[in-house]
């Protein structure tokens, strides 16, 4: 810099000063590090942040999780099997968790039953035995299992004190526990929704996104099965076909024939929504451009035209996911849906049709508690889903 | 206006015709008939006679016929008001559904009256009451409401009367008015009885109205017109009622559409939860034993008070809002 003055014939030295700094044209607009994470955030992410702020969703998302996550470990939660019979308690009352036995402290513990006649009904009457209480067993070994019907092992999270009874929610009419098969019936009750909303949802995508993409005739028809399907109450439908699976059908065929029952009558909804977001996103510029440059139809809903209602999507679908799981448990409730020995909540419910029997044995009813806590759950899930399913707004 | 009822009227026919085959092609799919689980009866009791009877029951009830001609047979008979025999004790099927439609028709009607009527009054205050206590009891609610299934607040309601209050809520009219003509006082045990179905029913239909309700009258309250007619110093009910209610009750009734679908799910699994004298108990024995006549008549009935419901929710959207009426139909 200071060379350059004293050279002969070169310009005169600027009058004012210069920053010899770099400068960077940009200066006025410079974000902070927060601001350029969330401008520079994907559509995903953005999503993700906004659900994190609704409570109720996230605490429901966890409960939910925990829910499915315990499907997997049935085996080990439950300390019976689920088709374990205790034939000296039939229909035991809950045996409640106790910690001091004559102001002493033992840890959690259970009182064994003496079981009486009542004369004049007949009905069993358990009173607790206070003499000899059975401390619970912990990361045990108990009744064994085979692990999803494959692997043969005995772990319970936690097990009856050996030659004890621990019945936390009390037994049916068979001498099964309660718990047992509450958390057993878990597996079938939650997968069935997940396996039914993947069935709606394929459906919905294939026939709304023909409807939508095509138009003309094919249209016309999609339009008119979905107004008489969404139009026809649902209940007596789905006992119509469930009754028309053939008896002869082995329970886990029945299972699945139950499952595509619930998806073909509930794709209506989703496949509307996905053909009205085609219709309008097929006169999008970028969708004319990629039919300019010869892609074909798949490619277009598929790779441009999807990607942008999927989110939309997905939280519908989860919406309608609590639906699902009730009409599953409405119908077998009724005798017309899952058979034993595949169980679900439904089923178990179904003990519970006879009120005179429930009017004694109030714990019949207790698979009632689950299905309106994973319901309440979804709800609040989706809700929180569907906010958060357009972040830009 | 006649034009559009008339067009409404003949696409009726067809979707009535579509749904009537589907039914009874359903029905009849799984195999063996209703017959089968009698003549089982009978040969595991060791009647000689069983087969050949079952010879003859399955001429009395045209099975030996094919499924076309028995569809045709019902669908012609529907039109002198004759549906075919169940197969139950050999009834004609019109003998046995008469009162249980009469029923069915009134349980379902009070029922969607009580959720307007209920669902008006609570989102209404809701809305004018946004963020108060009240409010957020309303939510609430609502919540509940449509979280915890129709059948299971039935089975808790029939446990509570039961063990607590020593009543039984089944059924829809005290014992002795059973079988007898219809009464002033068999009336009243009717409408005593349906209170619980009704609100069984209803509760769910309720809470998703309600939450309409609310949000409709909501973005109409935040409009300039409201502030206007403040301004000029409308009293507040008067404000209410005339403006911006008129706008929020419209979906009030289009979503009859929603509704009643709802309702008649609702109402078939309640009143076998409850055991009541309707067609959804009936409707549930026959889809199981297989009594083909009986089990579509009752869906096909289904079918169409679904159909006029909506023909009459669409006519009362048309009466209730000018821009329906004349045509405007890029409003939408």
């Amino acid at each position: 810099m200071t060379d350059t003055a004293d050279r002969p014939g070169a310009p005169a030295p600027t009058p004012h000063y210069v920053n010899p700094a770099p400068w960077d044209p940009y200066v006025s607009e410079k974000l902070t590090a927060e601001q350029e994470k969330y401008y520079m955030a994907g559509q995903w992410k953005l999503m993700w942040w906004r659900f994190r702020r609704h409570r109720p969703a996230v605490v429901s998302a966890v409960f939910l999780i925990l829910m499915y996550l315990s499907t997997a470990i049935s085996e080990w939660i439950a300390p019976y099997d689920l088709h374990t019979r205790h034939v000296k308690y039939i229909f035991a009352p809950p045996q409640s968790i106790h910690f001091f036995h004559e102001g002493e402290f033992l840890g959690p513990f259970v009182y064994g039953f003496k079981m009486e006649r009542d004369l004049d009904t007949l009905q069993r009457v358990y009173t607790e035995d206070h003499t000899k209480p059975q401390p619970l067993r912990f990361f045990c070994r108990g009744e064994p299992y085979e692990f999803w019907g494959a692997i043969p092992g005995s772990f319970h999270f936690v097990c009856p004190a050996e030659g004890g009874t621990m019945f936390l929610l009390g037994t049916d009419r068979l001498g099964r526990d309660m718990f047992s098969r509450i958390v057993y019936a878990a597996r079938i009750s939650l997968t069935i929704g997940v396996i039914g909303i993947v069935l709606s949802f394929t459906l919905a995508l294939i026939l709304g996104g023909l409807a939508g993409y095509y138009g003309g005739w094919v249209d016309m028809v999609v339009q008119r099965i979905t107004e008489i399907l969404q139009s026809f109450p649902h209940l007596p439908l789905w006992l119509a076909l469930s009754a028309a699976l053939p008896v002869t059908w082995s329970p886990l065929l029945i299972y699945f024939g139950i499952t595509l029952i619930l998806a073909l009558l509930d794709w209506p909804g989703l496949g509307r929504a996905v053909r009205s977001k085609l219709l309008s996103l097929r006169e999008e510029d970028y969708a004319m451009a990629a039919q300019l440059m010869g892609a074909k139809p798949g490619r277009i809903i598929g790779r441009h035209l999807l990607p942008g209602f999927m989110s939309h999507l997905i939280a519908s679908a989860t919406l309608s996911i609590p639906s699902m799981i009730l009409a599953e448990t409405a119908l077998s409730f009724l005798g017309l849906g899952l058979r034993p020995p595949i169980t679900s909540w439904g089923v178990l419910l179904n003990e519970a049709t006879d009120i005179n029997v429930v009017a004694v044995n109030w714990w019949l009813m207790l698979p009632v508690v689950p299905v309106i806590l994973v319901i309440l759950a979804y709800q609040f899930m989706g809700d929180g889903m569907r906010d958060a399913a357009d972040p830009y707004a | 206006m006649l034009h559009y009822v008339a067009r409404r009227l003949l696409l009726m026919i067809p979707t009535l015709f579509v749904i009537s085959a589907l039914v009874y092609v359903i029905i009849d799919m799984p195999p063996g008939d209703c017959v089968t689980s009698q003549i089982d009866e009978l040969l595991s009791r060791g009647d000689p006679d069983a087969l050949r009877r079952a010879d003859e029951l399955r001429t009395l009830y045209g099975l030996d016929q094919s499924l076309v001609a028995r569809y045709f047979d019902w669908v012609t008979g529907i039109f002198r008001w004759d549906f075919g025999l169940s197969c139950q004790d050999t009834v004609p099927v019109k003998d046995l559904i008469g009162e249980r439609l009469a029923l069915t028709i009134l349980m379902e009607s009070s029922t969607i009256a009580f959720i307007w009527i209920v669902s008006f009054i609570i989102g209404v205050y809701a809305a004018t009451h946004q963020y108060q206590v009240g409010d957020y009891v309303a939510s609430f609610i609502g919540f509940v409401g449509l979280a915890v299934p129709n059948f299971l607040l039935a089975i808790v309601l029939l446990y509570v009367g039961k063990v607590y209050f020593g009543l039984s809520i089944g059924g829809l009219m005290d014992p002795e008015f059973i079988d007898k003509p219809m009464s002033w006082d068999k009336l009243v045990s009717i409408g005593q009885h349906l209170i619980i179905p009704v609100i069984v029913i209803g509760t769910s239909g309720t809470a998703g109205m309600i939450r309409r309700l609310r949000a409709n009258l909501l973005d109409e309250l935040q409009k300039q017109y409201v502030t206007t007619g403040r301004a000029k110093g409308l009293p507040p009910l008067k404000l209410l009622i005339k403006y911006p209610l008129r706008h929020a009750i419209n979906p009030f009734v289009a979503d009859i559409g929603n509704l009643l679908p709802e309702v008649i799910s609702g109402s078939v699994i309640v009143s076998v939860v409850l055991s009541l004298p309707t067609t959804g108990p009936m409707l549930l024995g026959a889809l199981k034993t297989q009594d083909v006549n009986l089990a579509a008549t009752f869906l096909l009935f289904v079918a169409v008070l679904t159909v006029i419901g909506m023909l009459v929710s669409d006519l009362l959207l048309a009466m209730l809002d000018p821009r329906i009426r004349f045509g405007a139909t890029s409003e939408k």
